[in-house]
């Protein structure tokens, strides 16, 4: 039998609707995989098992009775622990959240309920999204599937270790400042960034909500897209989503499988990602893309986005801001742990004090402390008012940039996956992996990640990073679909087949060779 | 460029409700001094003549219908609560003993 943890959703999704294949035996796959290799890797903190073979059970009975479903009915999916799900903990990878359990879905979880998907469980996270490495997790890091002493990206390193691992075909992630785009880049995985507003982020636990965007984490550009089908749309739950009809992604990343997808596109280079501190095996890989592209009759034009220098410190004022003012939730009455105080009266606010101290970790008190600053009477105008002004000189970047060329590229993070340690005690070091990823954020420009070539040097994924206009998702899917047709007939393969085959814990030897 | 001393940094954690360690407010102190000299780079380009920008797609006036909707129970509500009285949230004391 095929191995279905290596197909893709697509694939899946096919076997499943001719009936060759059973969801619960797709389901089940995944599950044992999962078992398998999740000891080392730790992408999840929740694997829900039997819940999982039942909503598959329940779709292969539907399917039988001769039900239409939807495309990736019955298809696996593991679901980033930043979104609230009421059959599974949801805590955001913090200690302060832990064991709570939700009495809603967040919307993109309910829509990929309704539209039959299979939930694993829950990917882990740096805490309440903040990080790059998923080293700032109350319950530990994910590794690497690449290298397990390295850093999965953050903060969704679960969900694309989840998917770079084959311990699922998709999952969500969010994406703040570069957390899905990022770890795609280290780990060889895909990942969108959607237009902000173009997909819910009711009961996702808010880090920044001028910046936050659900998105899709996937192997493939195609399953990014047609995952973003489900979850994208207008939530009259979400204040800030937006009311636009959106075209088929699906289609659109189709549409970039045809011949000649990629000529006449103008394909603008930012000239300020592309510079110093960038390592070289990725500086290498993104030129020799850049020359495929132009092959393929692409046109390659240098753009200038002189405000990008300062995006990285813009936005470590106006994430930090924001998120000071929504983790004030976290007060230990409503959800969460309560901690007293060692001595002393128990008053709401001692008890609020005391809980905070213990229930978040250093990165987030940090953040939180920055953002108090950035707002305090007599700093705001120097500070988080600057910071909104650069955010204004990025839009104007971007509007011209866009006024020359169809889609912007970039390498999606300036270097390979580092190793554990390596940057946890220097914030600014760590502050500086996302400085590709920024930009699209402040500015609400839609992103994609997707692995351009192993580095040279150390032989781990590199990966390019394609933006568009607002609203332009699909035109995305389209480039990114073509780019990835175009490397992968180059390399005469997909990146991930590359990996190296993970060992399964001990009590699954029996099944080695499988993969 | 002011200094951040301990003294701010333990006033700011007071403000944001955590209780810090005499060792976190000594390392945050030196962190956040080279994070906030790092940041303060976004005042060299914010003239008086930017508009500020707080949202990257501007929408106004958002409504719902004001319809009555499904909501959660008192039993959802409360389920996620450190502590309860009965249908309520139970909370330490408000005021201080003064």
């Amino acid at each position: 039998m095929t191995d279905l943890i290596r197909l893709s959703a697509n694939d899946l999704s096919g076997l499943l609707a001719d009936r060759s294949i059973s969801s619960v035996e797709a389901t089940t796959a995944h599950l044992d995989h999962i078992d398998a290799v999740d000891g080392d890797v730790h992408a999840f903190l929740h694997v829900a098992r039997d819940a999982a073979l039942q909503t598959a059970a329940d779709i292969d009975a539907r399917r039988a009775s001769g039900e239409p479903l939807g495309p990736l009915a019955g298809v696996p999916i593991a679901i980033k622990d930043v979104l609230a799900t009421k059959d599974m903990p949801s805590t955001s990878g913090s200690k302060i959240l832990e064991g709570w359990i939700p009495p809603y879905d967040a919307t993109v979880v309910a829509r990929l309920r309704a539209a039959d998907l299979v939930p694993l469980g829950k990917t882990n996270m740096d805490e309440f999204a903040m990080g790059s490495s998923t080293e700032h997790s109350a319950y530990g890091p994910t590794r690497n599937p690449w290298d397990l002493e390295r850093i999965p990206g953050g903060s969704g390193g679960g969900s694309a270790a989840a998917v770079s691992a084959f311990e699922a075909p998709l999952a969500l992630g969010s994406d703040t400042g570069g957390s899905i785009r990022q770890p795609a880049a280290v780990t060889g995985s895909v990942g969108v960034k959607p237009t902000y507003g173009g997909v819910s982020r009711y009961g996702a636990i808010a880090l920044a909500s001028s910046l936050d965007q659900v998105g899709p984490v996937s192997r493939s550009v195609l399953d990014a897209a047609m995952l973003h089908d489900v979850i994208g749309g207008h939530d009259p739950l979400d204040s800030t989503s937006l009311t636009d009809a959106w075209p088929s992604m699906t289609q659109a990343a189709r549409a970039g499988f045809e011949d000649g997808a990629l000529k006449g596109v103008r394909v603008g280079v930012v000239k300020e990602l592309n510079g110093s501190g960038f390592q070289p095996g990725v500086k290498q890989r993104f030129d020799e893309t850049l020359a495929l592209l132009e092959g393929a009759g692409a046109e390659i034009i240098e753009v200038s986005a002189p405000n990008f220098e300062y995006a990285v410190a813009a936005y470590y004022l106006i994430l930090p801001a924001e998120a000071s003012s929504n983790l004030a939730r976290f007060d230990s009455v409503r959800f969460g742990i309560r901690v007293n105080p060692e001595d002393g009266p128990l008053t709401s606010e001692r008890v609020m004090a005391a809980t905070r101290e213990a229930g978040f970790g250093p990165e987030v008190k940090r953040r939180i402390i920055l953002g108090t600053y950035a707002l305090s009477a007599g700093y705001y105008d120097a500070y988080y008012g600057s910071a909104q002004k650069v955010r204004t000189l990025i839009q104007r970047d971007f509007d011209a940039a866009f006024a020359q060329a169809d889609v912007l590229v970039s390498p999606a993070a300036p270097t390979t996956a580092f190793k554990f340690g390596e940057k946890l005690d220097d914030p600014m070091a760590m502050y500086l992996n996302d400085i590709t990823t920024i930009p699209a954020n402040l500015a609400g420009v839609p992103g994609l990640g997707l692995p351009m070539g192993l580095a040279p040097e150390d032989g781990l994924p590199v990966g390019l990073q394609v933006m568009a206009p607002a609203r332009a998702d699909a035109r995305l899917y389209t480039f990114g679909a073509a780019v990835e047709q175009l490397l992968e007939s180059t390399w005469g393969h997909t990146m991930l087949s590359q990996a190296p085959v993970l060992a399964p814990n001990e009590m699954f030897a029996s099944e080695e060779g499988v993969v | 460029m002011p200094e951040i001393t301990a003294e701010q940094v333990a006033h700011l954690a007071h403000l944001a409700r955590i209780d810090l360690s005499q060792d976190e407010i000594t390392s945050l102190t030196a962190e956040l001094g080279q994070i906030v000299e790092a940041v303060a780079k976004v005042q060299e380009v914010a003239t008086p003549d930017v508009a500020a920008t707080s949202h990257p797609i501007p929408l106004s006036n958002v409504f719902r219908p004001d319809t009555v909707v499904e909501s959660l129970t008192v039993e959802q509500a409360l389920s996620g609560a450190p502590d309860r009285d009965g249908d309520k949230f139970k909370v330490p004391a408000i005021l201080d003993e003064e």
